[in-house]
C-alpha cells in the first residue's frame, strides 16, 4: 500500500488574524500544519501499520512549509515531498489540484490519497475533490470511519459524515479520502520522531519535476481573483445582563427572545 | 447577454434542502436585476413531485433527470451529468446550497468546466459585468470578496446566509425531461445505506441552536440542554470542549473544526467562548449566553447575557418557555 496525505501550513488556529496594506497578518502566532490535516496524518499511519506500505506527506507551498512536513515525519509519515516553485505562485483551488494531481501520478503506485476537510485559512473544502477529478479516483470526501479495506480486492468501505447522518459508501481503490475530525485521535510526534525529522532530508519537486503545463499553474492557470480581503465589521450593541432568580431571569428573557421575534 | 441562472436543488429520499429555495431566491433577485432566466436542476429518482415546489420559489424551468444511476448523490455521477448539460447549454452561473453534496458537485465540476468554484458565499452581486461574491476565510475571521471571470461561475451559497422566498403558487413554467446518460458499471462508488440520528434537526438549516460547553459537566449534563431544545424546535450544538471530552458526538460541534452555523438565535450554554467556537457562531443573529463566569469572551458577542448556574437557569427557562408556547 502507497498511501499519500496532502498537508497545508497554515496559522494556528488561535491566531488574531487581521489585514493590513491589503494583506492578511497573524502577528507572531506560529504556523503549523493545518489542524484538519493532523487527522488525514493520523489515518495515514494508520493505514500503513494495518496494512503495511509507505505513507508519504506532500505539501504544496514555501520552504517554510518543510516545517510542517517535519511534523508529519516525527508522527509517523516514511518520506515528505514539498512541491515548491516560484510559479505557482497565485494558485487558487483549481491550479492547486492540478499540481497536487501531477505530484501524485509522479509517485506512480499510490492506493489512497488523504486530506484534511479543509484548510482554516481560505476554507474552500474544494481540493480534494478537484484532486480527485483530475485523477479519475473517486472522492470520498467528509470520510469519518474507514470500515473496510481490502488491499488485494482493491476496495474500501467508508462512512461518511453528511447533514443527515452517516452514509455508508463502497468504492474501488485508488481513491481519494477526504477525512473529518473524529476519525481518530492525532497521536504526539514521539521524541524520536522528532529527532529522525529534525535529520531527515525533505526533497523538493518543482513544476517541471511533477509534469506541469505552465498554462495550469499560478495565476495563469486560476479562474478566481481575490481583489479585496477585509476585517469584519464589528458586532453592533453590547451585552444586556439579566439578572434575578432563576425563575424571573426566564420570565424577562422569555419577553425579550418573543418580542425580537427570534422565537 | 441574457443572464441564465441553474440552481442545483438539493433532495435527499425526496426531501428538498431549505438551503436550495434559498438559493432559488438569490438566483430570482439576480435574474431580475440582470435580465435572464432561472432554471431548477433536479436530479435523482422519482423526484419529479419536487418540481412545482421550485417553480413556485422561483424556477423558470425545471430540467429534470430522473434516473436509477441519480437515486443517491454521488459527485461523478451529479458531476458528471451537470458538466454535460453545462456545456450543452453554457448557464452563465450556477448556484447550488454549501452543503457536503453542494461543494462536492461544484469542486468536481469546476475541473471540468476549467471555471472557479466558489465556496460558502454569503453575498452575492454583479459589478460591471463581472460577478463578484463575499465569502468569509480563516474560519470566518476575515471577509474576501472575490472575482469570478469565467462562465459559468460556480458558486455555493453558505445556508441561512439568504432569506428563502415566498412562495408563489401561480408561477408556473416548464418541466424538461433530461437524460440521465450514466452507465451505473462506470460510477466506481456505491452508496449502501445512511444510518441516521433520529429525531434531530440539521445544524444547518436550524432556526434556533442550544449549545452546551464545558460548563454542562459532563453527558448527563446535556440532558437540560436537549430537553429545552425539544421545547424550542431547535438543534443541539456543542463546544470542542464537550466534543473532546466525549460528552457528546463530534456531528454536533460548532466552531472552527465543527460546523459553521447562522441560525436566528444562537443560545450556549456553559461556553466560554474561545476564538475557535466565536468563528463558527458568530453570524447568528440573536447570541444569548449563560455561564458562571462574567469574564467569559461569549458576554461580549451576546445580545443577552446571565451570568449564573445554568442547571438552574435552563429548567427554569424551559418551563418559561414551554408555558409561553403552549407545550
Amino acid at each position: 500500500m502507497h498511501i499519500v496525505v496532502c498537508v497545508k501550513q497554515t496559522p494556528d488556529s488561535a491566531a488574531k488574524v487581521g489585514v493590513e496594506n491589503g494583506k492578511v497578518t497573524w502577528g507572531d502566532a506560529s504556523l503549523v500544519v493545518n489542524p484538519w490535516d493532523e487527522y488525514a496524518i493520523e489515518e495515514a499511519i494508520r493505514l500503513k501499520e494495518k496494512y503495511g506500505g509507505k505513507a508519504s506527506a506532500i505539501s504544496l507551498g514555501p520552504e517554510s512549509a518543510k516545517e510542517a512536513l517535519k511534523t508529519c515525519l516525527a508522527m509517523g509519515c516514511d518520506e515528505a515531498v514539498l512541491i515548491a516553485d516560484p510559479a505557482f505562485a497565485g494558485s487558487d483551488a483549481l491550479a492547486t489540484s492540478y499540481v497536487l494531481a501531477k505530484a501524485i501520478e509522479k509517485f506512480g503506485d499510490v492506493d489512497v490519497v488523504l486530506f484534511g476537510k479543509q484548510a482554516i485559512d481560505g476554507d474552500t473544502g474544494l481540493v480534494p475533490v478537484g484532486v480527485a477529478r483530475r485523477l479519475g479516483w473517486p472522492p470520498l470526501t467528509y470520510t469519518i470511519k474507514i470500515a473496510e479495506l481490502d488491499a488485494t480486492a482493491r476496495t474500501i468501505k467508508v462512512e461518511r459524515l453528511l447533514e443527515e447522518g452517516k452514509q455508508v459508501v463502497t468504492s474501488r481503490l485508488p481513491a481519494v479520502v477526504g477525512t473529518v475530525k473524529d476519525i481518530n485521535e492525532p497521536r504526539y510526534p514521539t521524541f524520536m520522531g522528532i529527532r529522525k525529522a529534525a535529520k531527515a532530508v525533505i526533497s523538493t519537486w518543482t513544476a517541471a519535476d511533477v509534469g506541469c503545463d505552465p498554462a495550469k499553474i499560478g495565476s495563469s492557470g486560476s479562474a478566481m481573483a481575490w481583489p479585496q480581503i477585509s476585517g469584519l465589521p464589528a458586532r453592533q450593541g453590547s451585552v444586556e445582563l439579566i439578572s434575578g432568580t432563576p425563575d424571573e431571569v426566564a420570565a424577562q428573557l422569555a419577553d425579550k427572545l418573543l418580542a425580537d421575534k427570534v422565537i | 447577454m441574457a443572464t441564465n441562472i441553474w440552481v442545483f436543488i438539493e433532495q435527499v429520499k425526496a426531501v428538498l434542502a431549505q438551503a436550495s429555495l434559498e438559493a432559488l431566491g438569490e438566483a430570482r433577485r439576480l435574474a431580475n436585476a440582470q435580465g435572464g432566466a432561472v432554471s431548477a436542476l433536479l436530479f435523482g429518482q422519482d423526484v419529479s413531485g419536487l418540481a412545482a415546489t421550485t417553480l413556485a420559489h422561483g424556477a423558470d424551468e425545471v430540467l429534470l433527470a430522473d434516473d436509477a444511476t441519480l437515486a443517491e448523490f454521488r459527485a461523478e455521477a451529479y458531476g458528471g451529468l451537470l458538466v454535460r448539460l453545462a456545456r450543452e447549454r453554457q448557464p452563465a452561473l450556477i448556484l447550488a446550497a454549501a452543503t457536503t453534496r453542494g461543494r462536492d458537485l461544484l469542486g468536481w465540476a469546476a475541473v471540468d468546466l476549467e471555471t472557479s468554484a466558489l465556496a460558502d458565499v454569503i453575498a452575492l452581486g454583479y459589478a460591471g459585468g463581472q460577478l463578484t461574491a463575499t465569502r468569509p476565510v480563516y474560519a470566518g475571521k476575515l471577509l474576501a470578496s472575490v472575482v469570478a471571470p469565467k462562465t459559468p461561475a460556480l458558486v455555493s451559497l453558505r445556508p441561512r446566509a439568504f432569506p428563502k422566498p415566498e412562495p408563489d403558487l401561480a408561477r408556473t413554467g416548464q418541466v424538461v425531461p433530461v437524460p440521465a446518460g450514466l452507465n451505473e458499471a462506470e460510477l466506481a462508488t456505491k452508496v449502501e445505506g445512511t444510518l441516521v440520528e433520529e429525531g434531530q434537526v440539521s445544524l444547518a438549516d436550524a432556526r434556533i441552536i442550544v449549545s452546551g460547553g464545558r460548563g454542562v459537566g459532563g453527558p448527563e449534563g446535556f440532558a437540560p440542554v436537549r430537553a429545552l431544545a425539544q421545547t424550542l424546535g431547535a438543534a443541539v450544538g456543542a463546544s470542542r470542549a464537550a466534543v473532546d471530552a466525549g460528552w457528546i458526538p463530534y456531528a454536533h460541534q460548532v466552531g472552527q473544526t465543527g460546523k459553521t452555523v447562522a441560525p436566528d438565535l444562537y443560545i450556549a450554554l456553559g461556553i466560554s467562548g474561545a476564538i475557535q467556537h466565536q468563528a463558527g457562531m458568530r453570524s447568528a443573529k440573536t447570541i444569548v449566553a449563560v455561564n458562571k463566569d462574567p469574564e467569559a469572551p461569549i458576554f461580549k458577542l451576546a445580545r443577552y447575557g446571565v451570568v449564573g448556574d445554568l442547571f438552574k437557569i435552563v429548567p427554569a427557562l424551559d418551563a418559561e418557555f414551554k408555558k409561553r408556547l403552549g407545550k
